[in-house]
């Protein structure tokens, strides 16, 4: 994390030309994978994530089946092609953790209970990375979840925070992430309030660490309401959506 | 995806029951206080061909971390710093459940979380560990083994590999003719910058614990995992398990990790007698 250039200009405008407190361009399509159960396309500044789930189905193999709830799978993968130099398609390490860190941050809002002795599995593609894709991730997982016609308590909505020439700015990108000082990736609940994923790489101070959990907080929110939009949209149309507005 | 050492030990019912039941009285069934740790038990040395080691205790967790210094390649990007490689093993002898295998995802989520409050609090300066810079560098591994497991192996674990590494003597390379790099068979201090000291709080019911049993582990809703470094500032966090919590209890679980873990690094440079 070593600092070689400024980040944020004298106008407070970012690399990319954002201010400190907006999203990059995100957009979510539904439905998109045909045999999926549910499935969301999220282009989130330049990453483009496919999620698409399958189930509740049966469980394979058999000794994983839970008689009281259903399991929830999650693989996190990176194609070979999404990064700057070619990753190995194995699943590296840091795959295997954000595997878990999401299905830990998807569980909470599914209401696996009705789903006794069966599996969901929801498979996160991600096909071009830049900075945020964990969050990006989850948040098109939650809504392929919903696609699907999963209950869930909520839907998940996750967006990062992070430290840039000593301010605090939301939803870092891959330059922010590499040269930043610090990475605060969160999921949340948007309705019952709640944290369900939270990292952090980077120093920060207490105040840094508060502001910094207020602005991704702040973040999620303006994402749900992204989330919502493309679940309305498939499901009721443009008519609905203008009759919403109006 | 599968088993793992929380999911397949057994909390019987009742003692289910009794455990939320006292840590709702603000009592623990061991007798502690909601914010008490075990005792830290930290013994130096232990492994002589080692560059440096270390043996920890809390409680009943029971961690032995080793450091192994060679020389290699630059990691891509960090053509002039060193290398620091950790790992995390957990033995099949740390309890009936382990079975010998390829690491699972949740010791995966270990090592990697130790990892980030070493390599994100910038412990080991790096920058002082280049030998040829692009080609030949200082390769630190620092591997940990549990050798026993009761419960909050993040904190254990995070405890062995800086004792290991302040109480480490790397051997002094050099670089002769500019590209032939011989041991000369003297030894140095590692250049550390500051003391990361990992803590993890639990959520059972409302209440919020510290350094969690193996039994409390498995009755628990959710994990935090906050490292800070000398200054007090948060240099890492992981929150893990499936549960969830309020943005309030995370900003009591960061203050409270503030607090205690300067009661950790004290006690640290104590056992370690390294006034660093």
């Amino acid at each position: 994390m070593v600092q070689t250039r400024s980040l944020i200009d004298e106008q407070g405008l970012r690399t990319d030309g954002r201010t400190t407190d907006e999203l990059r361009n995100v957009k979510i399509q539904v439905g998109i994978v045909k045999n999926a159960d549910g499935s969301a396309y999220i282009e989130f500044g330049k990453n483009r994530i496919i999620a698409a789930v399958y189930g509740p189905r049966e469980v394979h193999p058999k000794h994983m089946a839970q008689p009281d709830r259903c399991v929830l799978r999650c693989r996190y993968h990176m194609s070979p092609f999404s990064t700057d130099t070619r990753k190995n398609p194995a699943p590296s390490r840091r795959e295997v953790e954000i595997s878990k860190v999401m299905r830990e941050a998807l569980e909470p809002a599914v209401m696996l209970e009705d789903y006794p002795r069966a599996a969901i599995d929801v498979f996160v593609e991600v096909l071009q990375a830049d900075g945020g894709s964990r969050c990006a991730g989850i948040t098109a997982a939650s809504v392929a979840l919903a696609d699907a016609g999963i209950n869930m308590r909520d839907i998940v909505s996750a967006c990062a925070a992070g430290k840039v020439d000593g301010k605090i700015v939301l939803d870092i990108n891959d330059v922010e992430d590499k040269e930043g000082s610090a990475d605060m990736p969160l999921a949340y609940l948007p309705h019952l309030e709640r944290v369900t994923l939270l990292q952090l790489d980077g120093i920060l101070n207490q105040e840094e660490f508060n502001e910094c959990l207020d602005k991704a907080l702040q973040g999620c929110k303006m994402i749900y309401e992204i989330q919502r939009k493309a679940l309305i949209q498939k499901y009721f149309g443009d008519e609905q959506e203008l009759k919403e507005e109006s | 995806m599968s088993s793992s050492r929380r999911s397949t030990i057994i909390v019987e019912h009742l003692r289910r029951q009794q455990m939320r039941e006292a840590i709702s009285n603000s009592k623990r069934l061991d007798g502690r206080d909601l914010d008490e740790m075990r005792p830290l038990e930290i013994e130096l040395g232990i492994i002589g061909k080692a560059d440096g080691s270390s043996r920890v205790r809390l409680g009943n967790s029971e961690v032995v971390a080793g450091v192994k210094v060679e020389t290699g390649e630059p990691f891509e990007g960090l053509e002039n710093k060193g290398a620091l490689i950790l790992s995390a093993e957990v033995l099949p002898t740390a309890s009936p459940y382990i079975e010998p295998g390829p690491p699972d995802e949740e010791t995966i989520e270990l090592a990697r979380v130790v990892d980030r409050g070493v390599r994100e609090s910038e412990m080991v300066d790096l920058d002082k560990l280049a030998l040829i810079p692009g080609k030949v560098v200082y390769t630190i591994f620092v591997d940990c083994s549990i050798i026993n497991y009761d419960g909050n192996l993040f904190d254990a674990s995070s405890y062995a590999v800086v004792s290991a590494l302040m109480s480490s003597k790397l051997p002094v390379f050099e670089v002769q003719e500019g590209e032939a790099v011989v041991n000369t068979g003297k030894k140095m201090d590692p250049p550390l910058t500051t003391i990361p000291v990992s803590i993890t709080a639990v959520k059972i019911g409302d209440s919020v614990i510290l350094d969690p049993t193996a039994e409390e582990e498995a009755c628990m809703d959710a994990r935090i995992t906050i490292t800070t470094n000398s200054e007090g500032k948060f240099a890492a966090l992981q929150k893990g398990s499936t549960g969830s919590f309020t943005i309030e209890q995370i900003k009591r679980a960061a203050e409270i990790a503030r607090i205690k873990g300067e009661e950790v690094r004290t006690k640290i440079k104590e056992l370690t007698n390294n006034g660093h």
